[in-house]
Protein backbone atom coordinates (compact mmCIF):
# COMPACT_ATOMS: atom_id res chain seq x y z
CA UNK A 1 0.00 0.00 0.00
CA UNK A 2 1.31 3.51 -0.78
CA UNK A 3 2.76 5.53 2.06
CA UNK A 4 0.77 8.54 3.22
CA UNK A 5 2.94 9.94 6.01
CA UNK A 6 6.63 9.21 6.46
CA UNK A 7 8.65 10.52 9.39
CA UNK A 8 12.36 9.89 9.80
CA UNK A 9 14.51 10.71 12.81
CA UNK A 10 12.36 13.64 13.79
CA UNK A 11 13.42 15.62 16.88
CA UNK A 12 12.23 18.88 18.32
CA UNK A 13 13.20 20.78 21.47
CA UNK A 14 11.69 23.71 23.33
CA UNK A 15 14.64 25.31 25.06
CA UNK A 16 16.20 22.52 27.09
CA UNK A 17 13.15 20.28 26.90
CA UNK A 18 13.38 17.57 24.27
CA UNK A 19 9.74 17.18 23.21
CA UNK A 20 10.36 14.74 20.34
CA UNK A 21 13.35 12.45 20.44
CA UNK A 22 14.36 10.74 17.19
CA UNK A 23 10.90 9.64 16.10
CA UNK A 24 10.45 7.53 12.95
CA UNK A 25 7.32 5.86 11.57
CA UNK A 26 5.20 5.65 8.46
CA UNK A 27 1.45 5.56 7.93
CA UNK A 28 -0.15 3.84 4.91
CA UNK A 29 -2.85 5.44 2.83
CA UNK A 30 -6.25 4.68 4.30
CA UNK A 31 -4.77 3.53 7.60
CA UNK A 32 -6.22 4.49 10.98
CA UNK A 33 -3.08 5.11 13.01
CA UNK A 34 -3.16 5.92 16.72
CA UNK A 35 -0.65 7.71 18.93
CA UNK A 36 -1.28 6.54 22.46
CA UNK A 37 0.37 8.34 25.33
CA UNK A 38 -0.17 10.66 28.29
CA UNK A 39 0.03 14.47 28.35
CA UNK A 40 3.55 15.66 27.67
CA UNK A 41 4.44 12.60 25.57
CA UNK A 42 5.05 14.74 22.46
CA UNK A 43 1.86 13.94 20.54
CA UNK A 44 0.85 17.56 19.91
CA UNK A 45 4.40 18.60 18.93
CA UNK A 46 4.46 15.80 16.37
CA UNK A 47 1.06 16.77 14.96
CA UNK A 48 2.00 20.45 14.78
CA UNK A 49 5.05 19.55 12.72
CA UNK A 50 3.00 17.32 10.39
CA UNK A 51 0.42 20.07 9.94
CA UNK A 52 3.24 22.54 9.08
CA UNK A 53 2.51 24.75 12.08
CA UNK A 54 5.86 24.07 13.72
CA UNK A 55 9.30 23.51 12.22
CA UNK A 56 11.16 20.29 12.98
CA UNK A 57 14.37 20.58 15.00
CA UNK A 58 16.01 17.87 12.95
CA UNK A 59 14.90 14.95 10.80
CA UNK A 60 12.33 14.88 8.01
CA UNK A 61 8.59 14.44 7.66
CA UNK A 62 6.64 13.99 4.44
CA UNK A 63 2.88 13.98 3.94
CA UNK A 64 1.69 12.41 0.67
CA UNK A 65 5.23 12.83 -0.64
CA UNK A 66 5.38 16.52 0.27
CA UNK A 67 8.00 17.90 2.65
CA UNK A 68 6.61 19.64 5.75
CA UNK A 69 9.13 22.50 5.43
CA UNK A 70 9.53 23.07 1.69
CA UNK A 71 6.02 22.18 0.54
CA UNK A 72 4.04 23.51 3.48
CA UNK A 73 1.48 25.35 1.36
CA UNK A 74 0.64 22.29 -0.70
CA UNK A 75 0.35 20.15 2.43
CA UNK A 76 -2.19 22.52 3.93
CA UNK A 77 -4.51 21.92 0.97
CA UNK A 78 -4.65 18.17 1.45
CA UNK A 79 -4.74 18.05 5.23
CA UNK A 80 -7.62 18.17 7.68
CA UNK A 81 -6.65 19.08 11.23
CA UNK A 82 -8.64 19.06 14.43
CA UNK A 83 -6.53 20.57 17.22
CA UNK A 84 -6.89 19.51 20.83
CA UNK A 85 -8.49 22.80 21.81
CA UNK A 86 -11.77 23.78 20.19
CA UNK A 87 -10.58 26.24 17.55
CA UNK A 88 -13.63 27.19 15.53
CA UNK A 89 -15.15 30.65 15.65
CA UNK A 90 -17.36 30.71 18.75
CA UNK A 91 -19.29 33.75 17.58
CA UNK A 92 -20.12 32.31 14.16
CA UNK A 93 -23.04 29.93 13.84
CA UNK A 94 -22.66 26.26 13.03
CA UNK A 95 -23.49 26.90 9.38
CA UNK A 96 -21.25 29.98 9.13
CA UNK A 97 -18.29 28.02 10.46
CA UNK A 98 -18.78 25.31 7.86
CA UNK A 99 -19.15 27.86 5.05
CA UNK A 100 -16.08 29.71 6.26
CA UNK A 101 -13.82 26.66 6.32
CA UNK A 102 -15.09 25.50 2.93
CA UNK A 103 -14.48 29.04 1.62
CA UNK A 104 -10.85 29.29 2.69
CA UNK A 105 -10.19 26.05 0.81
CA UNK A 106 -11.94 27.43 -2.29
CA UNK A 107 -14.78 24.99 -2.11
CA UNK A 108 -18.36 24.93 -0.88
CA UNK A 109 -20.12 22.75 1.69
CA UNK A 110 -22.33 21.45 -1.14
CA UNK A 111 -19.34 20.21 -3.18
CA UNK A 112 -18.23 17.71 -0.54
CA UNK A 113 -21.45 17.35 1.38
CA UNK A 114 -21.55 13.55 0.98
CA UNK A 115 -18.33 13.31 3.00
CA UNK A 116 -19.63 15.20 6.03
CA UNK A 117 -23.32 14.40 5.66
CA UNK A 118 -23.45 11.67 8.26
CA UNK A 119 -21.72 13.79 10.91
CA UNK A 120 -23.10 17.19 9.98
CA UNK A 121 -26.70 16.02 9.73
CA UNK A 122 -26.60 15.37 13.49
CA UNK A 123 -25.88 19.05 14.20
CA UNK A 124 -27.78 20.54 11.28
CA UNK A 125 -30.91 21.12 13.38
CA UNK A 126 -28.77 23.63 15.32
CA UNK A 127 -27.20 25.29 12.27
CA UNK A 128 -28.24 28.77 13.41
CA UNK A 129 -26.76 28.36 16.87
CA UNK A 130 -23.43 30.00 17.63
CA UNK A 131 -20.60 27.48 17.93
CA UNK A 132 -19.72 28.78 21.39
CA UNK A 133 -23.17 27.71 22.64
CA UNK A 134 -22.90 24.08 21.55
CA UNK A 135 -22.42 21.16 23.94
CA UNK A 136 -19.05 19.38 23.99
CA UNK A 137 -20.21 16.53 21.79
CA UNK A 138 -21.75 18.86 19.22
CA UNK A 139 -18.64 21.05 19.10
CA UNK A 140 -16.62 17.96 18.38
CA UNK A 141 -18.91 17.01 15.48
CA UNK A 142 -18.75 20.51 14.03
CA UNK A 143 -14.96 20.59 14.32
CA UNK A 144 -14.72 17.27 12.51
CA UNK A 145 -17.11 18.49 9.79
CA UNK A 146 -14.98 21.62 9.28
CA UNK A 147 -11.77 19.55 9.14
CA UNK A 148 -13.32 17.36 6.43
CA UNK A 149 -15.12 19.91 4.28
CA UNK A 150 -12.28 20.31 1.75
CA UNK A 151 -12.03 16.54 1.29
CA UNK A 152 -8.53 16.09 2.73
CA UNK A 153 -6.36 13.07 1.93
CA UNK A 154 -5.00 13.02 5.45
CA UNK A 155 -6.90 13.75 8.65
CA UNK A 156 -5.00 14.62 11.83
CA UNK A 157 -6.95 14.60 15.08
CA UNK A 158 -5.28 15.72 18.29
CA UNK A 159 -6.95 14.08 21.29
CA UNK A 160 -10.50 14.32 19.94
CA UNK A 161 -11.88 12.21 22.81
CA UNK A 162 -10.13 13.81 25.79
CA UNK A 163 -12.61 14.81 28.49
CA UNK A 164 -15.40 13.20 26.51
CA UNK A 165 -17.68 10.64 28.16
CA UNK A 166 -17.56 6.93 27.33
CA UNK A 167 -20.68 7.03 25.14
CA UNK A 168 -19.54 9.96 22.97
CA UNK A 169 -16.09 8.41 22.70
CA UNK A 170 -17.57 5.22 21.32
CA UNK A 171 -19.63 7.16 18.78
CA UNK A 172 -16.62 9.20 17.71
CA UNK A 173 -14.56 6.09 16.97
CA UNK A 174 -17.45 4.67 14.97
CA UNK A 175 -17.39 7.85 12.86
CA UNK A 176 -13.64 7.46 12.28
CA UNK A 177 -14.10 3.85 11.17
CA UNK A 178 -16.58 5.06 8.51
CA UNK A 179 -14.19 7.79 7.29
CA UNK A 180 -11.39 5.28 7.03
CA UNK A 181 -13.51 3.25 4.60
CA UNK A 182 -13.49 6.26 2.26
CA UNK A 183 -9.72 5.93 1.96
CA UNK A 184 -8.71 8.87 4.15
CA UNK A 185 -5.52 8.33 6.15
CA UNK A 186 -6.23 9.16 9.77
CA UNK A 187 -3.68 10.00 12.46
CA UNK A 188 -5.28 10.31 15.86
CA UNK A 189 -3.83 10.77 19.33
CA UNK A 190 -5.39 9.77 22.62
CA UNK A 191 -4.46 9.37 26.26
CA UNK A 192 -7.08 6.58 26.62
CA UNK A 193 -5.24 3.30 26.26
CA UNK A 194 -8.42 1.31 25.68
CA UNK A 195 -8.99 3.20 22.42
CA UNK A 196 -5.90 1.56 20.89
CA UNK A 197 -7.97 -1.44 19.81
CA UNK A 198 -9.92 0.83 17.46
CA UNK A 199 -6.79 1.56 15.37
CA UNK A 200 -5.13 -0.49 12.62
CA UNK A 201 -1.76 0.24 14.15
CA UNK A 202 -0.63 2.27 17.14
CA UNK A 203 2.53 3.97 18.35
CA UNK A 204 2.92 3.96 22.12
CA UNK A 205 4.58 7.27 22.95
CA UNK A 206 6.06 8.56 26.19
CA UNK A 207 8.61 11.27 26.98
CA UNK A 208 9.07 12.20 23.30
CA UNK A 209 9.96 8.66 22.28
CA UNK A 210 8.02 5.98 20.48
CA UNK A 211 8.29 2.88 22.65
CA UNK A 212 6.55 0.49 20.28
CA UNK A 213 4.74 0.53 16.91
CA UNK A 214 2.55 -2.34 15.83
CA UNK A 215 -1.00 -3.61 15.51
CA UNK A 216 -2.78 -3.66 18.88
CA UNK A 217 -2.93 -7.48 18.71
CA UNK A 218 0.83 -7.78 18.16
CA UNK A 219 1.61 -5.35 20.97
CA UNK A 220 -0.49 -7.46 23.30
CA UNK A 221 1.22 -10.61 22.03
CA UNK A 222 4.60 -9.07 22.84
CA UNK A 223 3.71 -9.10 26.53
CA UNK A 224 5.64 -12.30 26.91
CA UNK A 225 4.92 -13.41 30.45
CA UNK A 226 1.95 -14.64 32.43
CA UNK A 227 -0.22 -11.86 33.85
CA UNK A 228 -2.23 -12.63 36.97
CA UNK A 229 -5.43 -10.94 38.05
CA UNK A 230 -5.57 -10.95 41.84
CA UNK A 231 -8.46 -10.06 44.08
CA UNK A 232 -9.38 -10.33 47.76
CA UNK A 233 -11.86 -8.81 50.17
CA UNK A 234 -9.50 -6.03 51.20
CA UNK A 235 -8.17 -4.47 47.99
CA UNK A 236 -6.18 -1.69 49.66
CA UNK A 237 -4.43 -4.12 52.01
CA UNK A 238 -3.93 -6.47 49.08
CA UNK A 239 -1.88 -3.92 47.14
CA UNK A 240 0.41 -3.30 50.09
CA UNK A 241 0.89 -7.03 50.68
CA UNK A 242 1.48 -7.79 47.00
CA UNK A 243 4.30 -5.25 47.05
CA UNK A 244 5.81 -6.99 50.09
CA UNK A 245 5.75 -10.35 48.29
CA UNK A 246 9.31 -11.04 47.19
CA UNK A 247 8.25 -13.07 44.18
CA UNK A 248 6.27 -10.18 42.66
CA UNK A 249 7.82 -8.38 39.70
CA UNK A 250 5.14 -5.76 39.01
CA UNK A 251 1.94 -4.87 40.85
CA UNK A 252 -0.65 -2.50 39.39
CA UNK A 253 -4.20 -1.70 40.37
CA UNK A 254 -6.48 -2.62 37.45
CA UNK A 255 -10.18 -2.00 37.84
CA UNK A 256 -11.50 -4.51 40.34
CA UNK A 257 -8.23 -6.52 40.26
CA UNK A 258 -4.55 -6.06 40.87
CA UNK A 259 -2.50 -7.11 37.85
CA UNK A 260 0.65 -8.93 38.91
CA UNK A 261 3.63 -10.42 37.11
CA UNK A 262 5.85 -12.81 39.04
CA UNK A 263 9.59 -13.26 38.97
CA UNK A 264 10.99 -16.26 37.12
CA UNK A 265 10.37 -19.63 38.75
CA UNK A 266 7.84 -18.20 41.21
CA UNK A 267 4.59 -20.19 41.10
CA UNK A 268 1.18 -18.63 41.61
CA UNK A 269 0.67 -21.10 44.48
CA UNK A 270 3.37 -19.29 46.44
CA UNK A 271 1.53 -16.01 45.95
CA UNK A 272 -1.73 -17.52 47.18
CA UNK A 273 0.00 -19.03 50.24
CA UNK A 274 1.57 -15.64 51.02
CA UNK A 275 -1.77 -13.84 50.83
CA UNK A 276 -3.44 -16.47 52.99
CA UNK A 277 -0.69 -16.04 55.55
CA UNK A 278 -1.39 -12.28 55.52
CA UNK A 279 -4.99 -13.06 56.42
CA UNK A 280 -6.78 -12.28 53.15
CA UNK A 281 -10.20 -13.84 52.56
CA UNK A 282 -11.81 -14.80 49.25
CA UNK A 283 -8.52 -14.76 47.39
CA UNK A 284 -8.77 -15.03 43.62
CA UNK A 285 -5.66 -15.50 41.49
CA UNK A 286 -6.24 -16.21 37.81
CA UNK A 287 -4.44 -15.78 34.52
CA UNK A 288 -5.67 -12.83 32.49
CA UNK A 289 -5.16 -11.32 29.03
CA UNK A 290 -2.91 -8.26 29.08
CA UNK A 291 -4.37 -5.02 27.72
CA UNK A 292 -2.57 -2.24 25.86
CA UNK A 293 -2.34 -0.42 29.18
CA UNK A 294 -0.46 -3.37 30.75
CA UNK A 295 1.93 -3.30 27.78
CA UNK A 296 2.37 0.46 28.07
CA UNK A 297 3.28 0.24 31.75
CA UNK A 298 5.66 -2.64 31.03
CA UNK A 299 7.41 -0.50 28.39
CA UNK A 300 7.56 2.51 30.72
CA UNK A 301 9.68 0.62 33.23
CA UNK B 1 -22.17 5.02 58.07
CA UNK B 2 -22.47 8.59 59.31
CA UNK B 3 -23.52 10.78 56.35
CA UNK B 4 -21.32 13.74 55.45
CA UNK B 5 -23.25 14.77 52.35
CA UNK B 6 -27.04 14.57 52.35
CA UNK B 7 -29.04 15.53 49.31
CA UNK B 8 -32.82 15.36 49.06
CA UNK B 9 -34.88 16.21 45.99
CA UNK B 10 -32.32 18.69 44.81
CA UNK B 11 -33.45 20.63 41.73
CA UNK B 12 -31.48 23.19 39.76
CA UNK B 13 -33.02 24.96 36.79
CA UNK B 14 -31.46 27.38 34.35
CA UNK B 15 -34.49 29.08 32.81
CA UNK B 16 -36.66 26.23 31.58
CA UNK B 17 -33.73 23.79 31.47
CA UNK B 18 -33.61 21.33 34.36
CA UNK B 19 -29.92 20.59 34.99
CA UNK B 20 -30.50 18.63 38.21
CA UNK B 21 -33.81 16.84 38.43
CA UNK B 22 -34.71 15.78 41.99
CA UNK B 23 -31.38 14.33 43.05
CA UNK B 24 -31.39 12.35 46.30
CA UNK B 25 -28.35 10.60 47.73
CA UNK B 26 -26.04 10.59 50.68
CA UNK B 27 -22.33 10.00 51.05
CA UNK B 28 -20.81 8.50 54.17
CA UNK B 29 -17.83 9.80 56.12
CA UNK B 30 -14.59 8.42 54.69
CA UNK B 31 -16.33 6.99 51.66
CA UNK B 32 -14.91 7.09 48.11
CA UNK B 33 -17.93 8.11 46.06
CA UNK B 34 -17.79 8.08 42.25
CA UNK B 35 -20.05 10.64 40.59
CA UNK B 36 -20.37 9.53 36.98
CA UNK B 37 -22.36 10.71 34.01
CA UNK B 38 -22.14 11.68 30.38
CA UNK B 39 -21.00 15.19 29.38
CA UNK B 40 -23.85 17.57 30.03
CA UNK B 41 -25.66 15.17 32.39
CA UNK B 42 -25.52 17.74 35.22
CA UNK B 43 -22.51 16.60 37.26
CA UNK B 44 -20.75 19.95 37.33
CA UNK B 45 -23.95 21.77 38.28
CA UNK B 46 -24.49 19.42 41.25
CA UNK B 47 -20.87 19.61 42.26
CA UNK B 48 -20.93 23.42 42.23
CA UNK B 49 -23.93 23.37 44.55
CA UNK B 50 -22.24 20.94 46.94
CA UNK B 51 -19.14 23.17 46.99
CA UNK B 52 -21.23 26.19 47.96
CA UNK B 53 -20.68 27.98 44.66
CA UNK B 54 -24.26 27.89 43.42
CA UNK B 55 -27.70 27.71 45.07
CA UNK B 56 -30.27 25.04 44.28
CA UNK B 57 -33.66 26.01 42.84
CA UNK B 58 -35.36 23.71 45.35
CA UNK B 59 -34.69 20.72 47.56
CA UNK B 60 -32.36 20.16 50.48
CA UNK B 61 -28.64 19.56 50.70
CA UNK B 62 -26.20 19.56 53.59
CA UNK B 63 -22.45 19.25 53.21
CA UNK B 64 -20.26 18.58 56.25
CA UNK B 65 -23.29 19.49 58.37
CA UNK B 66 -23.84 22.86 56.68
CA UNK B 67 -26.72 24.06 54.57
CA UNK B 68 -26.05 24.81 50.88
CA UNK B 69 -28.46 27.79 50.91
CA UNK B 70 -27.34 29.64 54.00
CA UNK B 71 -23.93 28.37 55.10
CA UNK B 72 -21.87 28.34 51.92
CA UNK B 73 -18.86 30.06 53.51
CA UNK B 74 -18.70 27.36 56.18
CA UNK B 75 -18.93 24.70 53.47
CA UNK B 76 -16.02 26.23 51.59
CA UNK B 77 -13.83 26.11 54.70
CA UNK B 78 -14.55 22.43 55.19
CA UNK B 79 -13.98 21.11 51.72
CA UNK B 80 -11.07 20.75 49.33
CA UNK B 81 -11.37 20.95 45.55
CA UNK B 82 -9.19 19.84 42.70
CA UNK B 83 -9.79 19.56 38.99
CA UNK B 84 -7.70 18.66 35.99
CA UNK B 85 -7.88 22.25 34.81
CA UNK B 86 -7.32 23.89 38.14
CA UNK B 87 -3.59 23.96 38.55
CA UNK B 88 -1.10 25.34 40.98
CA UNK B 89 0.91 28.47 40.26
CA UNK B 90 3.58 27.59 37.71
CA UNK B 91 5.90 30.44 38.62
CA UNK B 92 6.01 29.69 42.34
CA UNK B 93 7.98 26.94 44.09
CA UNK B 94 6.29 23.88 45.58
CA UNK B 95 6.69 25.32 49.09
CA UNK B 96 5.23 28.68 48.03
CA UNK B 97 2.19 26.99 46.53
CA UNK B 98 1.55 25.12 49.79
CA UNK B 99 2.10 28.33 51.76
CA UNK B 100 -0.31 30.24 49.54
CA UNK B 101 -3.16 27.73 49.73
CA UNK B 102 -2.53 26.99 53.39
CA UNK B 103 -2.78 30.74 54.00
CA UNK B 104 -6.05 31.00 52.11
CA UNK B 105 -7.51 28.31 54.34
CA UNK B 106 -6.30 30.22 57.41
CA UNK B 107 -3.65 27.78 58.60
CA UNK B 108 -0.91 29.20 60.84
CA UNK B 109 2.64 29.45 59.48
CA UNK B 110 3.66 26.60 61.79
CA UNK B 111 0.78 24.37 60.66
CA UNK B 112 1.61 25.05 57.04
CA UNK B 113 5.22 24.00 57.58
CA UNK B 114 4.31 20.77 59.37
CA UNK B 115 1.62 19.88 56.90
CA UNK B 116 3.85 20.68 53.89
CA UNK B 117 6.58 18.42 55.23
CA UNK B 118 4.10 15.66 55.99
CA UNK B 119 2.44 15.76 52.56
CA UNK B 120 5.66 16.13 50.59
CA UNK B 121 7.26 13.36 52.64
CA UNK B 122 4.46 11.04 51.61
CA UNK B 123 5.07 11.87 47.95
CA UNK B 124 8.79 11.36 48.35
CA UNK B 125 9.32 15.00 47.34
CA UNK B 126 10.67 16.35 50.62
CA UNK B 127 13.90 17.48 48.96
CA UNK B 128 12.12 19.27 46.09
CA UNK B 129 10.43 22.04 48.07
CA UNK B 130 12.33 24.84 46.39
CA UNK B 131 11.72 23.73 42.82
CA UNK B 132 9.66 25.99 40.60
CA UNK B 133 6.45 24.28 39.60
CA UNK B 134 6.84 24.74 35.88
CA UNK B 135 9.95 22.53 35.88
CA UNK B 136 8.06 19.64 37.43
CA UNK B 137 6.63 16.70 35.43
CA UNK B 138 2.87 16.73 34.93
CA UNK B 139 2.27 13.54 36.89
CA UNK B 140 3.88 15.06 39.99
CA UNK B 141 1.87 18.24 39.56
CA UNK B 142 -1.39 16.33 39.76
CA UNK B 143 -0.27 14.65 42.96
CA UNK B 144 0.87 18.00 44.40
CA UNK B 145 -2.46 19.59 43.46
CA UNK B 146 -4.21 16.82 45.36
CA UNK B 147 -1.99 17.35 48.41
CA UNK B 148 -2.77 21.07 48.34
CA UNK B 149 -6.49 20.28 48.17
CA UNK B 150 -6.24 18.42 51.51
CA UNK B 151 -3.71 20.71 53.21
CA UNK B 152 -6.38 22.02 55.64
CA UNK B 153 -7.71 18.55 56.61
CA UNK B 154 -11.08 19.09 54.93
CA UNK B 155 -14.02 16.79 55.72
CA UNK B 156 -14.55 16.20 52.02
CA UNK B 157 -12.38 16.56 48.97
CA UNK B 158 -14.04 17.06 45.57
CA UNK B 159 -12.01 15.77 42.63
CA UNK B 160 -13.23 16.75 39.16
CA UNK B 161 -11.59 14.47 36.58
CA UNK B 162 -8.33 14.50 38.50
CA UNK B 163 -6.53 11.97 36.30
CA UNK B 164 -7.33 13.22 32.79
CA UNK B 165 -4.33 12.82 30.48
CA UNK B 166 -2.10 11.42 33.23
CA UNK B 167 0.15 8.45 32.38
CA UNK B 168 -1.12 5.02 33.47
CA UNK B 169 1.39 4.50 36.26
CA UNK B 170 0.85 7.95 37.80
CA UNK B 171 -2.91 7.46 37.46
CA UNK B 172 -2.66 4.38 39.67
CA UNK B 173 -0.40 6.10 42.18
CA UNK B 174 -2.97 8.86 42.32
CA UNK B 175 -5.69 6.39 43.24
CA UNK B 176 -3.55 4.96 45.98
CA UNK B 177 -3.32 8.50 47.39
CA UNK B 178 -7.10 8.65 47.26
CA UNK B 179 -7.35 5.39 49.20
CA UNK B 180 -4.93 6.67 51.84
CA UNK B 181 -6.90 9.90 52.19
CA UNK B 182 -10.15 8.03 52.65
CA UNK B 183 -8.60 5.83 55.32
CA UNK B 184 -7.76 8.99 57.25
CA UNK B 185 -11.48 9.76 57.31
CA UNK B 186 -11.57 12.34 54.52
CA UNK B 187 -14.51 11.70 52.21
CA UNK B 188 -13.63 11.58 48.52
CA UNK B 189 -16.17 12.72 45.93
CA UNK B 190 -14.76 12.05 42.48
CA UNK B 191 -15.75 12.31 38.81
CA UNK B 192 -13.94 10.50 36.02
CA UNK B 193 -14.28 9.35 32.44
CA UNK B 194 -12.02 6.35 33.05
CA UNK B 195 -14.41 3.52 33.72
CA UNK B 196 -11.76 1.33 35.36
CA UNK B 197 -11.54 4.05 38.00
CA UNK B 198 -15.22 3.63 38.72
CA UNK B 199 -14.26 0.19 40.04
CA UNK B 200 -12.04 1.81 42.66
CA UNK B 201 -14.96 3.67 44.23
CA UNK B 202 -16.95 2.20 47.09
CA UNK B 203 -20.20 3.43 45.60
CA UNK B 204 -20.98 4.99 42.27
CA UNK B 205 -23.86 7.09 41.01
CA UNK B 206 -24.59 7.48 37.32
CA UNK B 207 -26.38 10.59 36.03
CA UNK B 208 -28.27 10.77 32.76
CA UNK B 209 -30.09 13.93 31.63
CA UNK B 210 -30.09 15.54 35.07
CA UNK B 211 -31.30 12.45 36.96
CA UNK B 212 -29.46 9.83 38.98
CA UNK B 213 -30.42 6.61 37.21
CA UNK B 214 -28.26 4.22 39.23
CA UNK B 215 -26.52 4.29 42.60
CA UNK B 216 -24.83 1.31 44.19
CA UNK B 217 -21.52 -0.45 44.72
CA UNK B 218 -19.70 -1.32 41.48
CA UNK B 219 -20.21 -5.03 42.23
CA UNK B 220 -23.97 -4.65 42.68
CA UNK B 221 -24.32 -2.47 39.59
CA UNK B 222 -22.56 -5.08 37.49
CA UNK B 223 -24.87 -7.80 38.85
CA UNK B 224 -27.99 -5.69 38.34
CA UNK B 225 -27.15 -4.92 34.73
CA UNK B 226 -25.58 -8.29 33.95
CA UNK B 227 -22.38 -6.56 32.91
CA UNK B 228 -18.75 -7.67 33.21
CA UNK B 229 -17.33 -4.18 33.65
CA UNK B 230 -18.41 -0.73 34.80
CA UNK B 231 -17.85 0.46 31.24
CA UNK B 232 -20.64 -1.86 30.10
CA UNK B 233 -22.92 -0.65 32.88
CA UNK B 234 -22.24 2.95 31.91
CA UNK B 235 -22.79 2.41 28.19
CA UNK B 236 -26.04 0.58 28.85
CA UNK B 237 -27.42 3.39 31.02
CA UNK B 238 -26.06 6.43 29.23
CA UNK B 239 -26.44 5.42 25.61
Amino acid sequence: MPVSVKVEHLSRSYGKTLALDDVSFSVQQGELFGFIGPDGAGKTTLFRILTTLLLPGSGTARVEGLDVVKDFRKIRDILGYMPGRFSLYQDLTVEENLNFFAGIFNTTPEANYDLVKEIYSQIEPFKDRRAGKLSGGMKQKLALSCALIHKPKVLILDEPTTGVDAVSRLEFWEMLARLKKLGISILVSTPYMDEASRCDRVALIQGGKIMSIDTPANIIRSFNQPLWAVQSEDMYGLLAHLRQFEGARTVFLFGQYAHVTLKEKVASGELIAFLEMKGHGNILVQLTEPSIEDCFMELMK
Amino acid sequence: MEPIIQVENLVKKFGSFVANDHLSFSVGKGEIFGFLGANGAGKTTAMRILCGLSSPTSGKARVAGYDVYTQTEKIKRNIGYMSQKFSLYDDMTIAENFQFYGGIYGLSAKDIRTRTDELLGRLGLAGEKKRILKDIPLGWKQKLAFSVAVIHHPSIVFLDEPTGGVDPITRRQFWEMIYETAREGITVFVTTHYMDEAEYCQRVSIMVDGKIVALDTPANLKTTYGAATMEEVFLRLAR
